[in-house]
């Protein structure tokens, strides 16, 4: 199962995404484990200064901005 | 243009007379709302379409391992250029502390972002004219730069939350940005949304108080106190503007409705920088990075270079 971590200080944007990864995942009929991550040195230790960024199995794959739907489509089918 | 279409709907549509109070205000508010949010959207789309992505990450490894001075001026004018949202403030705090960038640097950097950047610029230029902007946009580098400085000399680091030292930044491994123009365009519509849907609000209220003042405050009670022979009319105006707060965009109409009356140029300026820069909000934000003391500091400091550039302006103008 993919294990996919949203980060970010639980700002707005932050929501965003998260809800826009659950969302597709649904529709794609995909299980995946989603998480939430505010812990500020969690985040740093990624590297990532601006949120929200996303984290895909360990690897960072976007930071900074609410991602496009089809970055979102593709991190949950992979 | 604009100027007709608030005319059209104020005096013709809806009847008003426009010697009256009601009639300017609401000319007022239909000629800004159509003004600036054409800009906005226009401006916006562009900026996304040319912005090679200026992020937080990149201006941090612009500025670590240089000489101060041209840490500093990268630090302003990076600041300048780059918008970020203030809830990325802590990690960027954290993330330039850890690179070993000086904290007065770090305070140039937090001073420049919210006061100056590439959408409040174009809007001001659109409704104050270039020459206003340049010197809103030239005093709010200078105090960027000394506040900075000056922050340095109080040794805020004794300030700084024990665990921020402790944390360390790992390897950013971003992938390469996709350079088409398609994926630009993306980027670009995305922009719209995201910050047309943040800053819609500020302007609307900006445009509602500035088509208040327009409207309700009479001339010359505005020429008596605020029209620069009195100095109180600057302190006064900057201890107004650190409890508002306004996005940079949304405090323009009121700063066109204060001119517009007669306020002097200079105390404008102080206001409009007071109340983008300095805020509650920012400051709760800050405080999980480093204590009262500094963030007192940092305040009474910005106060003070406002009220310089207030009175500094309004001296010469006359």
């Amino acid at each position: 199962m993919k294990r996919i971590q949203v980060l970010g200080s639980g700002c707005r944007n932050c929501e965003i995404t998260y809800n826009a990864i659950r969302e597709a995942a649904r529709q794609a009929g995909v299980e995946i484990e989603l998480k939430k991550v505010t812990d500020i040195a969690t985040i740093l230790g990624y590297g990532v200064m601006s949120t929200p960024a996303v984290v895909v199995d360990d690897k960072l794959v976007h930071a900074g901005s609410i991602p496009g739907p089809d970055q979102v489509r593709g991190w949950v089918k992979g | 243009m604009f100027d007709s279409i608030g005319n059209l709907v104020a005096y013709r549509l809806l009847n008003l007379s426009p010697t009256g109070q009601l009639g300017p205000a609401l000319q007022f508010f239909v000629m800004d709302l159509a003004k600036i949010f054409s800009l906005l959207l226009v401006v916006i789309y562009l900026m996304g379409l040319v912005r090679s992505l200026m992020t937080p990450e990149r201006v941090r490894d612009a500025i670590r391992q240089r000489p101060d001075w041209q840490a500093r001026g990268l630090a302003v004018g990076l600041g300048a250029v780059t918008p970020f949202c203030s809830c990325s403030s802590v990690p960027l705090f954290i993330g330039f502390v850890e690179a070993g960038i000086p904290l007065g640097v770090t305070f140039s950097f937090l001073i420049a972002s919210p006061m100056i950047n590439e959408v409040a610029v174009v809007i001001l230029i659109g409704i104050l004219g270039w020459q206003l902007t340049a010197l809103y946009v030239g005093a709010g580098l200078l105090v960027a730069w000394f506040g900075g400085l000056a922050m340095q000399a109080f040794r805020p680091e004794r300030w700084v939350e024990g665990y921020v030292w402790q944390i360390r930044l790992g390897q950013s491994l971003l992938p390469e940005n996709d350079r088409s123009l398609r994926a630009r365009h993306r980027y670009a519509l995305g922009e719209l949304r995201t910050l047309v849907g943040r800053l819609w609000r500020w302007v609307v209220l900006g445009i509602g108080v500035g088509a208040l003042f327009h409207g309700y405050v009479p001339e010359s009670w505005v020429l008596e106190h605020l029209g620069g022979d009195h100095w109180y009319g600057v302190p006064a105006a900057v201890l107004l503007g650190i409890p508002l707060y306004a996005n940079a965009t949304g405090v323009i109409p009121v700063a066109e409705a204060m001119l517009g009356k007669g306020v002097a140029l200079g105390t404008t300026l102080a206001f409009m920088m007071s109340v983008a820069t300095l805020s509650l909000p920012e400051l709760l934000i800050l405080r999980r990075v480093i204590r009262w003391p500094a963030l007192a500091l940092f305040c009474v400091l910005l106060a003070l270079a406002f009220m310089l550039v207030g009175w500094g302006f309004n001296w010469i103008a006359t």
